[in-house]
Formats: C-alpha cells, sequence, structure tokens
C-alpha cells in the first residue's frame, strides 16, 4: 500500500477515514486500548501505521494510552488516541494536563449510550458536555463533530491543524453511527490539502510556556532543558505554585488562546437561517435526519431552516443568535437527555422558544417523521 | 575521573524544596554521582520523568536536562511514548512509592513486561510525605500514619521482587544509609540495556518518622542500616525472620530484546508485508 492514500474515491467506514486521515496528517504516534465502538480505529492503525514507519501500541488502559500519547508529542511527533465514553472517562486527568502542558494530541471519543457501561455497543450522544467540561479547573475545550465517512476524514486533518496551530489538545466527539458507517469519500491530492505544524522555536531563548499567545514548541532532545510541568509554572516552565499572579497570567492565557479565537475555530453548516420560521440545531449522526426532515418540510411549503455544528466547542453563539432573530422555533434534537440544548438556550436567551427533542436506547436515530411531527407541532 | 564532581554542574540555581533530614537529596546526590562516574559532564541527551509527590521534584526542576513533571502515577507511560519516539535519548524515570507502586502499579509492571529501555529509581519513603502522612502500598505492618492512627494492618509490598517476577532486567534495592552501593546500583541500572529498577529506601522524619517514633533523621538512617539485609543472608533465613527486614542487594536477569528492538522488528516486518 501506498505511504498514505492518494487522490481519489474510496468506499470506507468511518473509523477507516479517521484512521487514514491521521496518517495524512501525519500522526506518527498512536497509542489505545480496546473499547467499543472506537476499537476499529485502533485495529486500521495497528496494519497501517507501521507500514508507513510509525507506531502504534496498545497500552494498559486508557490512562496509559493518553500519557504516552503526551509523551510521544513532547518527543516531537503527532499524537492520537481513540476511545469511547468510559475510556474518554479516565483520560480527563491527562487532558487537563495536556492542556495546561500547552501538549498538542488528538482525542477521539467515539460515543455510546452511557452512562456507565450503558448500552456499550449502541449510540449515544452523551458525551458533549464531557468533552467540554470533562477535566477540573479553568480550561477551554475544542471539539469537532463529523456526521459522514466524509467528515470523518476532513475533521481529522483539521483537528491534527488546530492542535498543533494552537499547542492544545482537540477532541474529535464521534459517535457509534458515523464511525460504523460506510460511505464514498473523496481524498483530495495531499498539495490540496492544508497541513499545519506546531512552531519551532528559533534560538532557544523565547519562554515555551507564555509571552505569546501560542509560544513555540520545544521538543525534548534538541538541548533546550525544557521543563514540562502540570503545575502552575511561569512563561520557562518553572513550577510557581503559590504565587497569585503566576496563575492567573498562565490559565488566563490558556483560556484565551481558545477565546480569543473563537471565529477562526468556529464551523460549522447553515442552511435558510436568516429567513426560517423553524430551525434546527443538531451535530453528528443526528443531523442526518434533519437533512431529510427540512426537504419534507419545504415540499410541505413549511419555512424551516438548521445550523449544522461542525465545532461544538466552544459554541458559536453567532449564528444560533442570527437563527434567533427570526425563528419562533429553534429545536434542538439530540441522542442524549438535553446538554446542547442548553447551550442554545443561553445563546438564544430568550428570543425563540428552544425545544429540546430527546431520544435514547438502543442507539435508535431520530427518524425524519419524528422530527417532522415536532414541527407540526410549532407550526 | 580527572573532573572533580560537584552537583552544581548539572542542577538549576534553584534550590531543593524538601525538608530538613529528607533522603531526597541524598538519592539525587547518589544519581548525579553515577552520571559523573560514568563520564557524563551534563545531562544531555537525558529525559527525566516523574510524577506527583516529593521525590518526583528531584529532577524537575532542579536538573539542567529536558524533564516531564506528569500527573500523579502516569511518568513511565508518558515515558513510554517518549522512548518510542526518540529510542536514542536515555528516559529516567524519578517517582515515590505512592507514584510507581500505589496510583501507578500497573504502568510499572506493564513497562517490565514490554521491557521498556528506561531506568526507574523508586524514592521509597514508606509513607505519602507530600499530602501529610498517610499509609503508602509500602508502609510496614503496625505503623502508625494518619489514616492508620492504631497501627497499618496491610502487608508492604516487595516491589524489586515484584519487578524481576515480571520479568525486569535488572533490579537493585538500597537504602539511603547506603549511598556509594545505591550510586554503584544507579550505575548499573543506567548501563543496562532494558529494563532496569532501583529502589531507595528513603527517610522521611516529618511525615513518618515523626509518628513512628523516631526522634530525628539520623536515627532513622540508622535504623534503616540495621534493619537491612544482604540477599545472600536473607535467602537463608525463613521468610518469618524476614518480616521487619529490608533486604538489599542487587538482582540481575538474562538480557532480552528490548521494547525499542521489537517493534523496530514490527516496523520492518510491515514494510515488507505493506
Amino acid at each position: 500500500m501506498h505511504k498514505h492514500l492518494s487522490s481519489g474515491i474510496y468506499f470506507m467506514q468511518g473509523s477507516e477515514a479517521l484512521a487514514e486521515a491521521a496518517i495524512i496528517a501525519g500522526c506518527r504516534f498512536f497509542a489505545g486500548y480496546p473499547i467499543t465502538p472506537a476499537s476499529e480505529i485502533a485495529e486500521h492503525l495497528a496494519k497501517r501505521l507501521p507500514q508507513v514507519g510509525r507506531i502504534m501500541i496498545q497500552m494498559e488502559d486508557e490512562i496509559a494510552s493518553i500519557a504516552s500519547v503526551i509523551g510521544a508529542s513532547w518527543a516531537g511527533a503527532k499524537a492520537m488516541t481513540a476511545t469511547s465514553g468510559p475510556g474518554f472517562s479516565l483520560m480527563q486527568e491527562n487532558i487537563g494536563y495536556a492542556f495546561m502542558t500547552e501538549t498538542p494530541c488528538v482525542i477521539v471519543d467515539v460515543q455510546r449510550a452511557g452512562p456507565s457501561t450503558g448500552q456499550a455497543t449502541k449510540c449515544g450522544q452523551g458525551d458533549v458536555m464531557q468533552a467540554r467540561w470533562g477535566t477540573h479547573g479553568d480550561y477551554a475545550a475544542i471539539v469537532l463533530s463529523p456526521n459522514s465517512v466524509q467528515e470523518m476524514f476532513n475533521l481529522t486533518v483539521r483537528a491534527f491543524n488546530i492542535a498543533e496551530k494552537y499547542r492544545t489538545p482537540v477532541i474529535l466527539l464521534a459517535d457509534e453511527i458515523v464511525a460504523h458507517m460506510r460511505e464514498p469519500i473523496f481524498v483530495p491530492p495531499l498539495e490540496k490539502m492544508e497541513i499545519l505544524n506546531r512552531r519551532k522555536p528559533k534560538s532557544g531563548n523565547e519562554s515555551f510556556f507564555g509571552s505569546e499567545e501560542v509560544p513555540p514548541m520545544p521538543s525534548l532532545g534538541e538541548g533546550y532543558n525544557v521543563t514540562v510541568t502540570g503545575s502552575t509554572h511561569n512563561m520557562f516552565g518553572i513550577r510557581f505554585t503559590a504565587d497569585p499572579e503566576v496563575h492567573r497570567t498562565l490559565v488566563g492565557r490558556l483560556v484565551n488562546k481558545i477565546r480569543n479565537n473563537v471565529e477562526l475555530l468556529m464551523d460549522f453548516e447553515a442552511y435558510n437561517v436568516n429567513e426560517c420560521e423553524v430551525g434546527f440545531i443538531s451535530y453528528g449522526c443526528t443531523s442526518r435526519a434533519v437533512y431529510e426532515v427540512v426537504e419534507i418540510a419545504q415540499n410541505n411549503r413549511l419555512n424551516v431552516g438548521f445550523v449544522r455544528l461542525k465545532t461544538v466547542w466552544p459554541f458559536p453563539d453567532k449564528i444560533v443568535q442570527t437563527m434567533a432573530q427570526r425563528a419562533k422555533t429553534i429545536i434542538v434534537p439530540e441522542m442524549n437527555l438535553q446538554q446542547i440544548f442548553f447551550e442554545v438556550q443561553r445563546a438564544v436567551n430568550g428570543a425563540a422558544e428552544v425545544v429540546p427533542l430527546n431520544k435514547i436506547g438502543g442507539g435508535e436515530m431520530f427518524t425524519p417523521e419524528e422530527l417532522y411531527s415536532e414541527i407540526e407541532g410549532s407550526v | 575521573m580527572s573532573y572533580t564532581f560537584s552537583a552544581k554542574d548539572y542542577l538549576r540555581d534553584i534550590p531543593f524544596p524538601f525538608c530538613a533530614g529528607c533522603g531526597g537529596a541524598t538519592v539525587a546526590t547518589s544519581f548525579l554521582r553515577a552520571i559523573h562516574e560514568l563520564g557524563y559532564r551534563d545531562l544531555q541527551g537525558f529525559v527525566f520523568c516523574s510524577g506527583i509527590g516529593c521525590s518526583s521534584w528531584i529532577p524537575s526542576p532542579h536538573f539542567q536536562a529536558d524533564s516531564i513533571h506528569t500527573t500523579h502515577g502516569r511518568s513511565i507511560p508518558v515515558a513510554t511514548g517518549v522512548k518510542l519516539m526518540r529510542p536514542d535519548l536515555k528516559v529516567v524515570v524519578f517517582g515515590g512509592d505512592g507514584d510507581i507502586v500505589g496510583i501507578g502499579l500497573s504502568h510499572l509492571i506493564h513497562a517490565v513486561r514490554r521491557n521498556l529501555d528506561a531506568t526507574v529509581i523508586m524514592v521509597n519513603n514508606m509513607i505519602y510525605g507530600m499530602t501529610g502522612g498517610q499509609v503508602a502500598a509500602t508502609t510496614p505492618l503496625e505503623t502508625k500514619t494518619t489514616t492508620t492512627p492504631y497501627g497499618g494492618f496491610e502487608r508492604p509490598l516487595d516491589t524489586v521482587r515484584l519487578v524481576i517476577s515480571a520479568g525486569a532486567r535488572y533490579a537493585a534495592r538500597w537504602t539511603t544509609a547506603h549511598p556509594s552501593q545505591l550510586k554503584e546500583a544507579i550505575k548499573k541500572a543506567l548501563t543496562t540495556k532494558g529494563f532496569s529498577f532501583v529502589e531507595a529506601v528513603s527517610q522521611c522524619p516529618t511525615a513518618y518518622g515523626r509518628r513512628a517514633g523516631f526522634k530525628n533523621a539520623g536515627e532513622m538512617l540508622r535504623w534503616l542500616k540495621k534493619q537491612s539485609i544482604a540477599i545472600a543472608e536473607a535467602e537463608k533465613l525463613p521468610e518469618k525472620e524476614l518480616e521487619d527486614k529490608i533486604v538489599v542487594g542487587e538482582f540481575i536477569a538474562k538480557t532480552l530484546p528490548t521494547l525499542t528492538e521489537k517493534i523496530q522488528a514490527v516496523l520492518r516486518k510491515a514494510k515488507k508485508h505493506g
């Protein structure tokens, strides 16, 4: 097989598309622990990464997986792990560590129905808030949500690019349905794709943990004597665990480097947002039913629109507020018992009625009919 | 050596944060002396990984070197990621007994099983010192700690025997009352191909000694020395008589392929089949 997929059309599973995109994005290290429904990613990379001279290792648990990813990233490699809800919970402490130490890495969470072991083989969307608030302390999360096999490919490349550009962990929040479905995808030629790499120090006199919004990142073994610590540190990486100003400066910058770039991180698909009377806000597999219901509604002369979140966090307030200016009702279908609904309600702030639509159990997606009856109730 | 040893050659100008009488400085000095005697004039080419606990502060940020101060107990898997991507670097893990055989125990066993080419130095002060003196997996039976006020009721773990049975290439145990032997063991560990382990049983006068009835660090050191028994002698004694002893010395096993060698073989195989 070629070093990486050459340009062309392929028929692939979502997990495979994600794995191939990681190779194209330059992922040189993958560590993971078996878990349904994410194991296919590890299995595919176990075969493919060594073929291109890169490393895949199965670790003893999810904590070790994310820890070794962090080590590999500081050794200079783009690195990734993939898991599902329970494993994602185990990773949370070290996701905070990656945020605090500005370690670029990609964490894939293929969501299944929780809590706990729940319905381990069935789809769910219950990790949206975990992806945003899972670790402890003050932080900001970047979370992407694909809704097709093509997007498993595209958003994986984007996840690596954002991680490298902002020196921060990026969560790719997939779900069982998009990971297991098979669809044709188009892989563009490599020269047409944007592949970003972390900025390296030039002189070694720069600070690696401050002074700039995103400081340059050295690798271990380059002679910089870099000190990486999850304790509060000054711009040179030296621990300061009592000085209030050092903590405010560091954590403030880490949060602001994401908050200040919401416009660049924002990514959504919008349709008829300015005109619609009834709007849908959705993400991941659920959005696939929204496409169909919008078509049905329009055939019935109902004025419907949608916003589909590709970046879930940071949350794109503006486009939701734009929809709320004209729409009377905003419907938020989710395969959980209300999560993004609350965020929509906050952004809309009473300008429109926000209606939650929730379905859990058995991995059953919303049918277009279920969504349609909700529109009928609203107009 | 033609040049004289000065720990300052390897250290940042930041004072160690250890309490008076702590064994941490002894372990740091033994390590740096070992480095010096092996001919390293600086710590370039080394990466130090440590977790959370007093002894994790030995390398971070005090060593003039690359260091990663990780979350509690996760220094070994972080070291695994580093070594896999940069097999040319020498990876050394510093950690306390809480880090290495408390919260992070499974990582230790798996690193041994994989034969990760790294050296793990465990400073065993037999207590959770940084958090104020709670019972550890290494605390001797009947010891009073803040969480065992009536005396400990769980048997302590023999980490050296554990890593040997899991297949460690080199493992040694000494105490801070044996700084010279400790230094020699660290030299051997650093020159061992594959996984090597050194346990330094150390005194914590603040969080352990105080409640266990020791007057000061000196008394603890004399106790460490008195309790120590060489492996050869220990083997002649029944297990019952060894219960409160510290078995010191080194355990050496045969050399097996390392994780780095094994994974390189996988890459060659994959290229052929790919």
